[in-house]
């Protein structure tokens, strides 16, 4: 459609279905900072198609006016790509959990991410498997006592920063769930960025594993615990916007400016389009503060992109134009 | 060769049919030996059918036993369906070919060596202890030993090629021989050698003068006392071409694509034998047609319901351990009443079973290999060339039906290749997808088209008819989740009866030979060249035999029961323990049905078939 898309506000992608989240749940916030970043992102209703696995995450497509698909527990990476190589002109979201995205669905994961297919996957990370009630998941602590380890956790837990960056993930951001404006913000970013944008969601359960995120997000701590970055700004947080990140030669550490000789000069500044993602595979590892905000954000192209240059060459080169050509080619004889 | 050896003809025995094995190491270039023979005489009009026989490794130590591959063609005046079963001709390049494929030729029949091979070392690697060729055991066969290796090199020993290059030609000589015995032109092979070796003229240069050598050694040799002939068949008139049938699947599924107006989508993961009918989409990307090889075989079909939710000609291709894969994904695209294609070329199993290897064993996966009641349309192809048919068919049924359907092969027909009489798409029917909504129609995600039920396909992008579909039970109309009892109750019997009524969109069911008699012999798939050659040998005796051969499974064709009931005796024949027996004695009780099975990996031969129908006949 080469017409101006009309003009929405959120209210046009409030779905006539019942919300069944649990009341207080962090999935609301997701809802509402979607429903509110689709209007700035100047495409039609009809181009969205929202696509879920399974899991407490995976009703999302039923609360939004778009075209969704509810589909099987882990596959949700799978579909959209199909759905994507289909219709290119397409804006495809894949709305997953931890248990969805990087348990059962973790080798669709790393490849979708790998081809750098133009979708937007958002993962709601609550540390849980909350639909199945309360197992731990492959983010879930180590110790971390759940239904189905009474004694604590013994799998080490998936950092889904570390593992988009190994997967070669191009775009990669990180956001709380009670600042619903910023994630908008990250959504729209994400939107516009071509190629595999992943956004983790630290997403609260209220149900199964209540405060998780509590340590970095409580009023109280969270100017000194969360480190909120941006393009082209210097990595400073605290409440008194006096503490930095520096690279000390060997790893990032967090400072404090007029301590020890520390000066502004010796914070680092955010490039998220640094082709190299060694800082980025830093900032994804540090948890004191942890970094959020988009970490990594660098244009290649895209799978479909790929596709599409491959196609057309070929085209030039074939000798069939028609299926006809390729029906009568080759050695062929008449009785 | 067959007996009716007939007319002498300027000292050329006529034969109205052959069987040449070509069997060597898996490097010494057999496959290609035995396509050259086959094309060539397909080009005289001969009727042809041929089966490759390659090992599961794929470099196996040379001379080793697992190591042989093979290539098997059938040539003939006469209608051609088979393969053949026994071997008129085999040459075998060294000991180990020898030893593992004798057992297909009868005795009096001829068998040509590699002398030059059967060294000591081979002959050890073959597991014989004493030379074949020296003592007395071949002595009921014409054999041929000629020393392939020497002559070979000795060819073009001035052209100044390394071992390996000279080497490499051996395979020439020995077609070169099969030529001149069987009054073949040489001019198809040096122009398949030029457009192979084109950029290396003095390996192109070689291989002509050894198949030269080869043809006249054979000439000049006397142990060969008369070259054979085989005159053109009488064939449907038309213009033709070799067509192996995985390409025939792929090709169909571009026809399909063509006649819809649909992108066609596949989404694959490699696995034998199915691999091919990617290989071959990939190269047309230019067509419309997107290949996605996926990550796992999950991720194919994933994707492909993705494609199909985005409005295309959706197709997953697999063979049986990556069916069981797709099992929950499939109901996924049941749930949700899309349309798909799921093409299972089917091999040895459980389990890894025998990759290479045919079987039919997957029928019942194919029918109810999914959670909760989850019909969905099976079809099978019988030929190699009926592979092109069936994949139209499957992609028509599929698009005008909104379900997933899923088409059986086997290694045995997707491997195999036969004449096809080519048709322009523009001859075929058109393909009428299940309707997308005009603009401001009323519309709901499932309302149904009153007689297919098939419900009516929106897809992103268009605007007004935003709706969101998934796997948990939906409310017939809205589509809306819903859990109610009666609803559930109400969908179930929907999705079913949706698949029964494609059964008034499927032929009747065609019977090879009268419409009644002593004994029907029943088959699908596969199968179909083998059921086909015996039952058309008995029927020229005079016995009142028909053959029913199923392209439709699920559903199968109105007339089933009818036709049935109009013959003395059913036989169920399939290369399994009797699964389409079940489905049979489930559908239609009131039948005995006696079955006919094989499960060793290989077709069925016409001669155990022939016998058996023949005691069949005479017990009654
Ligand atoms: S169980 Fe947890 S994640 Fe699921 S809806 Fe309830 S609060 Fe949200």
């Amino acid at each position: 459609m080469s017409t101006q898309p009309p003009t929405y506000t959120f209210k046009d992608f409030v779905s006539d279905q019942e919300v069944r989240w649990c009341p207080g749940c962090g999935d609301y916030v997701i809802l509402r900072a979607m429903q509110k970043a689709l209007p700035m992102m100047g495409k039609r209703r009809e181009d969205f198609v929202f696509i879920s696995g399974i899991g407490c995450s995976s009703r999302f497509p039923y609360y939004m006016e778009t075209y969704g698909f509810h589909t099987i527990h882990g596959r949700a990476p799978a579909i959209a790509t199909g759905v994507k190589l289909s219709n290119p002109a397409l804006s495809v979201w894949v709305m997953t959990g931890d248990g969805d995205g990087l348990a059962i669905g973790g080798n669709h994961m790393i490849h979708v991410i790998r081809r750098n297919v133009d979708l937007n996957v958002v993962l709601f990370n609550n540390k849980i498997y909350g639909l199945t009630k309360g197992q731990f998941s492959p983010t879930s602590d180590l110790g971390q006592k759940t239904k189905s380890s009474p004694y604590g956790n013994t799998q080490p837990p998936f950092n889904f920063g570390e593992l988009t960056i190994g997967s070669a993930g191009q775009f990669y951001a990180r956001t709380p769930d009670n600042n619903p404006n910023d994630m908008a913000d990250i959504f729209a970013a994400a939107e516009k960025h071509k190629g595999t944008s992943v956004v983790e969601i630290l997403q609260n359960c209220v149900i199964f594993n209540d405060g998780a995120y509590d340590s970095y997000t409580d009023k109280t701590v969270r100017d000194d615990m969360l480190l909120y970055l941006k393009h082209g700004e210097k990595m400073i947080f605290g409440k008194e916007k006096n503490k930095g990140i520096r690279f000390n030669g060997r790893m990032l550490e967090a400072v404090t400016i007029g301590e020890n000789g520390i000066t502004e000069d010796d914070i680092l500044v955010h490039d998220a389009h640094d082709y190299n993602p060694s800082m980025h595979f830093m900032l994804t590892q540090m948890d004191n503060p942890l970094p959020v905000g988009i970490i990594r954000s660098v244009e290649t192209p895209t799978y479909e992109e790929r596709m599409a240059t491959q196609a057309e060459s070929i085209k030039n080169r074939s000798k069939y134009k028609s299926i006809d050509d390729l029906l009568f080619s080759g050695e062929t004889y008449s009785v | 060769m067959s007996d009716t050896a007939t007319t002498q003809d300027k000292n050329k025995i006529r034969l109205d049919r052959v069987v040449i094995r070509f069997a060597g190491d898996s490097g010494d270039g057999m496959q290609l030996t035995g396509s050259q023979f086959s094309d060539t005489s397909a080009m005289l009009g001969n009727d042809i059918a041929t089966f490759p026989n390659y090992p599961a490794e794929i470099r196996a130590p040379e001379g080793s036993i697992y190591g042989v591959s093979g290539f098997q063609v059938h040539i003939g005046e006469v209608e051609i369906s088979t393969p053949g079963d026994d071997v008129d001709v085999l040459v075998a390049m060294n000991p180990a070919a020898l030893k593992t494929n004798i057992s297909a030729v009868q005795h009096g029949k001829t068998i040509i060596v590699d002398a030059d091979e059967f060294t000591t070392k081979n002959l050890g690697k073959a597991g014989y202890s004493d030379n074949p060729l020296e003592d007395g055991t071949l002595s009921a066969y014409n054999l041929i030993p000629a020393p392939i290796t020497q002559l070979s090199r000795g060819a073009i020993k001035e052209m100044g090629l390394d071992n390996t290059s000279m080497n490499r030609t051996r395979n020439m000589f020995a077609l070169g021989m099969v030529f001149w015995m069987f009054s073949r032109p040489l001019d198809y092979t040096i122009k398949f050698l030029e457009k192979k070796f084109g950029h290396k003229p003095q390996i192109f240069e070689a291989n002509v003068k050894v198949l030269k050598s080869g043809y006249h050694y054979a000439e000049t040799m006397e142990l060969l006392s008369s070259a054979y002939t085989i005159l053109p068949a009488k064939m449907t008139g038309g213009t033709y071409r070799i067509l192996m049938g995985n390409t025939a699947i792929a090709w169909g599924f571009l026809a399909a694509a063509e006649r819809s107006g649909k992108h066609l989508f596949l989404g694959s993961y490699p696995i034998t034998p199915a691999s091919d009918i990617l290989h071959e989409l990939s190269e047309h990307q230019h067509f419309g047609v997107t290949t996605f090889q996926a990550e796992d075989e999950i991720a194919g079909i994933c994707s492909a319901i993705g494609a199909s939710f985005a409005g295309n000609l959706a197709l997953t291709t697999t063979s049986g351990p990556g069916l069981a894969l797709k099992s929950e994904a499939i109901g996924l695209a049941v749930m949700t009443e899309l349309p798909l294609v799921i093409v299972n070329v089917q091999r040895g199993g459980p389990s890894t079973g025998l990759p290479t290897k045919t079987e039919q064993a997957d029928l019942l996966q194919a029918m109810y290999g999914r959670n909760g009641e989850s019909p969905v349309i099976v079809v099978a192809a019988s030929s190699p060339s009926n592979c092109f048919d069936m994949a139209y068919e499957a992609s028509r049924l599929a698009l005008e039906h909104m379900t997933p359907v899923i088409l059986l092969t086997d290694g045995y027909i997707a491997n195999g290749s036969a004449p096809w009489r080519i048709r322009s798409v523009n001859d075929l029917e058109p393909i009428k997808p299940a309707v997308a909504p005009l603009p401001g129609e009323e519309w709901l995600p499932y309302l149904r088209n009153p007689e297919t039920l098939a419900r009516r396909w929106a897809t992103p992008g268009m605007p007004g008819f935003e709706h969101r579909i998934g796997g948990l039970e939906k409310e017939d109309g809205t589509g809306h989740i819903s859990y109610d009892p009666e609803n559930h109750e109400h969908m179930v019997k929907l999705r079913a009866e949706k698949v029964r009524r494609v059964e008034n969109y499927i032929p009747e069911l065609q019977l090879d030979g009268a419409e009644s008699g002593d004994l029907l012999v029943v088959g699908w798939g596969g199968t179909y060249g083998s059921l086909h050659t015996a039952v058309k040998a008995l029927q020229e005796e005079g016995h009142a035999v028909s053959l029913a051969h199923f392209h439709y499974i699920n559903p199968m064709p109105r007339n089933t029961r009818e036709v049935f009931s109009r013959f003395k005796q059913i036989v169920v024949c399939e290369l399994n323990l009797g699964q389409f027996a079940t489905l049979l004695r489930s559908s239609f009780p009131e039948f005995p049905y006696l079955q006919y099975n094989k499960v060793q990996g290989l077709p069925f031969t016409v001669f155990e078939l022939n016998a058996h129908f023949r005691n069949l006949l005479n017990a009654k």
